[in-house]
C-alpha cells in the first residue's frame, strides 16, 4: 500500500451546517499517519462528530452547509471525491447504532457494505463470519438487528464497517453503550486491526482509561478548535487544559492531580493503574 | 415517610422474547425499599433494560410477579402505573416530541386531567429543578445532548411519581453532563424518591449510588452495598464489569501501606493517602519496604 495513500490531511478546515451561522469546526489543521490510532476528545458540542463526518465526506456532501480550507484523504480531496468513492477508504461508526442499522437480519447488515464494494460472495461471507467473532455476536446471524440490545446493535454496527475492511476507520462514541469489558474489548479489537492491516483508526469517545492504555495521539476539539495534540502522556499531564475543558481524564490521573494539588506529587504523572501503583507505593515509602 | 416499607417487589419474574423464544430473565427476585438508591448493572444483554420494561409495565412477566407500590403489574395500566413510576429512556430522542420544552414538561401532567395552576406548578418545579428555565420555550430537538436528557427527566418529574428510573442516562453525555444527571438524580433521593439507575459507568454509579444489583444472563449475580459489589472483582468480570479505575488501584495496592482494601472514588483514595503520610510526618514510624 502507498505510504501517503491513508493519510489524513486538514488544511485550515472550516465548516458550518446549512442556515446556521456559527462555524461548528473552525481553522482545523492537522495530519494523520498511517497506522496511527488516534482519540479525539472534547465536550458534547465541540465538533467531536462532525469532524468524524468530514473523513467520509457526508460533511459537506450530504449534509450541505458551508466548508472551507481542503482534507485530503490519501491524497483524494474530499470535496472532489464522491462518498461512494470515499467509503471504499474510509468505514464510519456512528453514535447511535440505530441510525445506521436497517435491514432484517444480522448477516444481510454485515453483508450489505461489501456487497456494494462489488466483492466476491465467498469473500463476503468469509468477511461477515470475521467481523461477527471480532464483536461477539457469532450465532446471531439471523437475528432481526432490531432485536438486539443497545450494546448488541453497537457491535453489529462496528462488524458492518469493518467488513468493508477500510483503510480508515472511524468510530464515533461507539463504545458508549457498552459494558466495561465490552468497551475493552472494542479499543483491543481496533487496537488489533490498526496493528495487523495498518489500519488508521480515528476514535471520538471521552473514555480517558482506554484513550491512554491504547491511543497514540489525542487530539482535544473545544468549540470547534483543535486546542491541543500531543500522547496521552502529554495530554494527561496538563492540568492546565483540563481546568478549561471538562474531559474524563482517567481516574488515577485525576488522582495524581487531587495529591499534587496537596502538595504530595506521584513520580510522573500517571496515567495507567500499574504506574499509578507504583507512584502511590514510593510516595507513601518514601514519606517517613 | 417510612424507610423501609417495599416499594417494588419482583418475585421470580421470567420473561422471554418472541418470536425467537429469548429468555432474558430468568427467575428473578428481590426488593427495593423505599427512598432507597439503587445502582443495577451487568453486561450487554443481561437483561436490564428487559427488567425496567417490566417494572413500569411495558413488558408482563412471562411468568412470575412485579408489584410496584402494591400494585400488580398484570393487573394495572401502564397508565396507572405511569402516575407511581417515571421512566426515563436510554435515548432522549425517542420520547421527546413537543415543539416547546415547556409543552413537552406539562404533556404528562395535562393526562393527568390536573387542573391548569397544578400542571403550571409542577411543570415550574420540574424545570427548576433541572436548571432549564432558559430553554423553556425552545424547541427540544435544538438542544444539546445534555440538556434534552434533562428535558426528559423533568418530563417524568412532572408526573411526580414516587419511584424514578434511569436507563442509562448518562449514555452519550460527556463528563459535565453526566455529573449533573447524576446530581440531579441524588436530589431526587435526598427528596425521598425511590431511584432506580442502569448505567455501564462505573465510576459514576461507585459515587452516587450506594446500593448495587448486578445481572448476569438473565439472573442476579450479586445485590449488595456498592463498596461490597466493587469488592468482588472476580466475581463481576463473569458479567463484563470492572470496578472503576481508583477502586481497581485501592485494590492492587500492598496492604503494608495501610490504606483501606476498597475506595470509591478519587477522593476518598486521595484523601486515605493524605492521611497516611501526615500520620507518618507526624509519628514516624519504620518503613517496611513492601
Amino acid at each position: 500500500m502507498d505510504q501517503r495513500e491513508s493519510h489524513v490531511i486538514f488544511n485550515d478546515v472550516s465548516y458550518r451546517y446549512p442556515n446556521t451561522r456559527r462555524y461548528v469546526l473552525k481553522h482545523l489543521n492537522l495530519m494523520i499517519h498511517k497506522g496511527e490510532f488516534v482519540a479525539v476528545l472534547g465536550e458534547n458540542g465541540a465538533g467531536k462528530s462532525t469532524f468524524c463526518q468530514t473523513l467520509n465526506g457526508v460533511v459537506p456532501h450530504s449534509r450541505g452547509g458551508q466548508m472551507r480550507g481542503q482534507i485530503a484523504i490519501g491524497g483524494q480531496n474530499t470535496q472532489e471525491a464522491t462518498v461512494a468513492e470515499l467509503a471504499q477508504k474510509v468505514g464510519i461508526v456512528l453514535e447511535d447504532p440505530e441510525a445506521q442499522l436497517f435491514t432484517t437480519s444480522v448477516l444481510s447488515e454485515v453483508a450489505f457494505g461489501p456487497e456494494n464494494l462489488g466483492v466476491d460472495p465467498k469473500e463476503i461471507l468469509r468477511r461477515v463470519h470475521w467481523a461477527l467473532e471480532v464483536v461477539r455476536l457469532t450465532g446471531y446471524e439471523n437475528h432481526a438487528p432490531t432485536t438486539l440490545s443497545g450494546g448488541q446493535k453497537q457491535r453489529l454496527a462496528i462488524a458492518a464497517a469493518l467488513a468493508m475492511r477500510p483503510d480508515v476507520l472511524v468510530l464515533d462514541e461507539a463504545t458508549s453503550q457498552l459494558d466495561p469489558m465490552g468497551t475493552v474489548e472494542v479499543f483491543s479489537v481496533v487496537r488489533e486491526l490498526n496493528k495487523q492491516y495498518g489500519m488508521t483508526i480515528v476514535m471520538a469517545t471521552n473514555k480517558g482509561e482506554q484513550v491512554a492504555q491504547f491511543c497514540n495521539r489525542v487530539l482535544i476539539l473545544h468549540r470547534g478548535e483543535l486546542v491541543a495534540q500531543g500522547t496521552p502522556r502529554e495530554i494527561f499531564a496538563d492540568t492546565g487544559l483540563f481546568q478549561r475543558i471538562m474531559i474524563r481524564a482517567p481516574q488515577v490521573s485525576q488522582l495524581a492531580v487531587y495529591l499534587a494539588e496537596r502538595e504530595m506529587p506521584l513520580a510522573d504523572l500517571p496515567i495507567t493503574l500499574d504506574e499509578a501503583r507504583r507512584g502511590t507505593v514510593q510516595l507513601i515509602g518514601g514519606s517517613d | 415517610m417510612n424507610g423501609h416499607e417495599i416499594t417494588i417487589a419482583v418475585e421470580n419474574l421470567e420473561y422471554i422474547y418472541q418470536p425467537h423464544s429469548v429468555k432474558a430473565l430468568k427467575g428473578v427476585s428481590f426488593t427495593v425499599r423505599r427512598g432507597e438508591f439503587v445502582g443495577i448493572i451487568g453486561q450487554n444483554g443481561a437483561g436490564k433494560t428487559t427488567l425496567l420494561k417490566n417494572i413500569v409495565g411495558l413488558l408482563l412477566p412471562t411468568s412470575g410477579r412485579v408489584i410496584v407500590d402494591g400494585l400488580d403489574t398484570r393487573q394495572t395500566t401502564v397508565a396507572e402505573l405511569a402516575t407511581r413510576v417515571g421512566f426515563v429512556l436510554q435515548n432522549p430522542d425517542q420520547q421527546l416530541f413537543a415543539q416547546t420544552v415547556g409543552e413537552e414538561v406539562a404533556f404528562g401532567p395535562c393526562n393527568l386531567e390536573l387542573a391548569e395552576k397544578e400542571i403550571k406548578e409542577r411543570v415550574d418545579v420540574a424545570i427548576a429543578m433541572t436548571g432549564l428555565e432558559e430553554f423553556r420555550h425552545e424547541f427540544p430537538p435544538a438542544l444539546s445532548k445534555g440538556d434534552r436528557a434533562k428535558v426528559v427527566i423533568a418530563s417524568v418529574l412532572a408526573m411526580q411519581p414516587e419511584i424514578i428510573i434511569l436507563d442509562e442516562p448518562t449514555t452519550g453525555q460527556d463528563y459535565k453532563g453526566c455529573h449533573q444527571i447524576m446530581r440531579i438524580a441524588r436530589q431526587l433521593h435526598r427528596e425521598g424518591h425511590t431511584v432506580l439507575v442502569v448505567t455501564h459507568d462505573m465510576p459514576l454509579i461507585a459515587e452516587y449510588t450506594k446500593h448495587i444489583i448486578v445481572f448476569r444472563q438473565g439472573k442476579i449475580l450479586l445485590n449488595d452495598t456498592t463498596a461490597a459489589v466493587f469488592s468482588q472483582p472476580e466475581i463481576l468480570r463473569r458479567t463484563h464489569v470492572t470496578p472503576p479505575q481508583i477502586t481497581q488501584l485501592a485494590q492492587a495496592l500492598p496492604r503494608e501501606l495501610g490504606l483501606p482494601a476498597c475506595a470509591l472514588t478519587v477522593e476518598q483514595l486521595g484523601q486515605s493517602i493524605v492521611e497516611r503520610i501526615h500520620k507518618r510526618r507526624h509519628a514516624p514510624v519504620r518503613y517496611r519496604e513492601v
